[in-house]
């Protein structure tokens, strides 16, 4: 039984993990119908720019909660920067292009910053530091859940909570559900589309540095290719939990973090993704537009 | 026609070989043959060429001394370009030039090809690189020998120390599932099978750049190994180390050469210490080393390339070992390179019954202080 639960929250990790950068994905999808492929790359990008903040506030000897507040907006803003170009000058060109052209846009941006980093940064990896202390009163179920699962679990559920609250409630939620439900309608009732287009990847991209900070902590290290396992991964939930949808590409996540988790632990960590593309097949073929996405309508 | 000329320089080559094996009766003039085989052109002559370079600088090292037992040693060099069909063809064409004892070929292959035509021919050949271990361990090839460690070496070190030197009953080996990796598992679990000592627990694959390896760590920790095995690089090492760490467990984690590397203690830094790495011995402190080093340097201006010790040692093995046998005999050389230990570049080695070097392989180091230290077993 404590097998059990020790997986369960090996499993519910990792799928907060692929859900903080799902979630970019299957917003920009909503939005203009694209798979942003580049997204994993903002997710490193993000990850570089905390580390490079975080290594020298340390320096400086500011306290670790102040490095970790100023290193997660810095890598947000900076990420969001990179989010926000890339639309403007790979997609945004392309919006009235046949949808293929847009993604293999998003492919090509996608190896360009994977070099680009390369090249600006180092192909080695870096030693990422642990932003996040080992709590105290975590200490007697340290061996089950740790400090660092316990702050991911927790953002991804606050992130989730607050994506949902601003797309139900706010003037700018409104304005992109209007936009992912019929572009030119609402480019007829006044809405600045690609205002809604640049918002939605200023917050995809956020979010996508945010779990940047967070995993490369959780797990000690970066190096400029780390965007494309995740990406990859974080894609599959997405379009698991049905690519579009909020709630869905956290379900998706889960449901795939923990497939992953269970596969290893009771079967064979060789079978693991063995597992994870299998059940994405399956639920695809018996709900193909995902766990809860809607059935896309063919607009003419 | 090609098998009936082969068949004839073949009588010729057997006759010259049992010429020469004749105290006395010196037939083939007053030289001794080293033949040189390998790599010298295409993809892979960055392996081959070195060997030859050394062998050079050995034999004009013996040369200037007066040759071996009054015999001036002669050069016979010939590429293989590291091809099988091409290496049958090299050795076919040094057996009939008279060779006596061969240093060679550069890769496995090659290596395999080429060894029944000398061993008709009662050549004795050592190779400088060749690692395949069937190469030794099937013992096809009595008159095969080789200075560098084969593949399997490696696996070897580690399961002795995990179970000779740390007493480990219940060994969880891990690797990811590359070549280098998954077939350095594979080994060790025929080993750790081999020994009757302990056994394997866990035999597993993780995917390489995962975000997250909490699952595996639990099912090492859930089946009680004591001991972990990795075959792998270091990105995924430390972090597999530094999750054990995380979750609470105090298991030994021995790895290979693709984490004996710096990188390994910058990266996983704290959670590092203790761990066991395996890497080749270090020869930096034998003066021959240094000197073989200094002696390439002086005559090609150059740092020395791949395999270079291990060929230097090879020409030193196989020539002291003509000296030492009075013959270039078969049975002669190999009863001497078994039994005369000679100092070499890779240290004072001899050789075991199949043809492997004893004392050239591998070492086991621990992270102590944040270095790589070696340790005893």
């Amino acid at each position: 039984m404590d097998y059990f639960i020790e997986l369960l929250f090996g499993g519910l990790t990792r799928g907060s993990i692929y859900a903080l950068i799902a979630l970019g994905y299957t917003m920009v999808y909503g939005i203009i119908g694209l798979i942003n492929f580049a997204h994993g790359e903002i997710y490193m990008i993000g990850a570089f720019t905390s580390f490079i903040v975080a290594t020298v506030l340390s320096i400086y000897g500011f306290p670790l909660l102040a490095i970790v507040v100023i290193a997660a907006l810095a890598a947000a803003v900076w990420s969001s920067a990179y989010g926000v170009t890339i639309e403007k000058i790979a997609y945004r060109p392309l919006r009235h292009a046949p949808r293929l052209s847009p993604l293999i846009s998003a492919i090509g941006m996608s190896i360009f910053l994977q070099n680009y980093v390369l090249l600006a940064q180092t192909s080695d990896f870096l030693p990422f530091p642990a932003l996040i202390p080992e709590f105290a009163f975590m200490e007697p179920v340290a061996h089950i859940v740790g400090s660092s699962d316990l702050v991911i679990l927790i953002t991804t559920t606050l992130v989730m909570f607050a994506l949902t609250l601003l797309i139900k409630f706010t003037r700018i939620g409104k304005a992109m559900r209007a936009t992912a439900q019929d572009r030119t309608m609402a480019m007829l009732v006044g809405i600045n589309v690609d205002r809604v287009i640049s918002a939605t990847f200023v917050i995809g991209s956020a979010l996508a540095a945010l779990g940047g900070m967070l995993i490369a902590s959780h797990i000690g290290q970066i190096n400029f290719y780390i965007g494309f396992l995740a990406g990859i991964k974080a894609f599959t939930a997405a379009v698991l939990g049905g690519i579009g949808s909020i709630p869905g590409a956290v379900l998706g996540s889960l449901v795939l973090g923990l497939t992953e988790s269970f596969a290893t632990g009771y079967v064979s960590s060789d079978y693991e993704d063995v597992f994870a593309f299998s059940l994405l097949v399956l639920i695809l073929i018996f709900k193909p537009s995902g766990l809860l996405g809607k059935a896309e309508t063919k607009k003419v | 026609m090609q098998s009936g000329l082969k068949k004839k320089l073949f009588v010729a080559a057997l006759a010259l070989g049992f010429a020469m094996a004749v105290p006395g009766a010196v037939v083939a003039g007053d030289t001794i043959k080293l033949g040189v085989a390998g790599a010298q052109s295409g993809d892979l002559a960055s392996y081959g060429l070195p060997t030859v370079k050394a062998a050079e600088l050995v034999v004009a090292q013996y040369n200037a001394k007066g040759g071996i037992n009054g015999k001036q040693v002669e050069l016979l060099v010939e590429d293989d370009v590291c091809k099988p069909e091409v290496a049958t063809n090299s050795a076919t064409l040094l057996v009939t030039k008279g060779v006596d004892v061969v240093l060679g070929h550069i890769c496995s292959g090659a290596t395999k090809a080429a060894l029944p035509i000398y061993k008709e021919a009662g050549v004795v050949v050592m190779s400088p690189s060749a690692t395949n271990p069937d190469l030794t361990q099937s013992g096809d090839y009595p008159n095969f020998f080789r200075t560098i460690a084969s593949d399997d070496a490696q696996a070897k070190t580690e399961v002795d120390f995990a179970i000779n030197t740390l007493g480990a009953k219940k060994i969880a080996i891990i690797h990811d599932k590359g070549d280098y990796g998954k077939g350095l598992a594979e080994f060790a679990q025929s080993f750790v099978e081999k020994s009757g000592k302990a056994e394997v627990v866990l035999f597993e694959g993780v995917t390489p750049g995962a975000v997250d390896y909490t699952a595996i760590v639990q099912k090492i920790k859930r089946f009680d190994a004591d001991a972990v095995i990795f075959g792998g690089y270091h990105p995924e090492a430390s972090k597999i180390v530094s999750m054990m760490k995380k979750k609470r467990m105090n298991i030994v984690f021995i790895s290979d050469d693709g984490v004996k590397d710096d990188t390994f203690i910058k990266v996983a830094g704290e959670n590092a210490e203790g761990v066991y790495a395996s890497g080749p011995q270090d020869n930096s402190k034998n003066p021959l080393s240094a000197a073989s080093i200094e002696a390439h340097k002086a005559a090609y201006n150059a740092d020395p390339g791949a395999f270079y010790e291990n060929a230097y040692s090879a020409a030193l093995a196989l020539l002291n070992a003509i000296e030492k046998a009075g013959s270039t005999d078969m049975a002669a050389v190999v009863k001497a390179l078994q039994t005369e230990k000679v100092d070499t570049p890779v240290g004072n080695i001899y050789f075991d019954e199949k043809g492997d070097a004893v004392g050239v392989g591998f070492a086991m180091y621990q992270v102590q202080n944040g270095q790589y230290v070696e340790v005893k077993n």
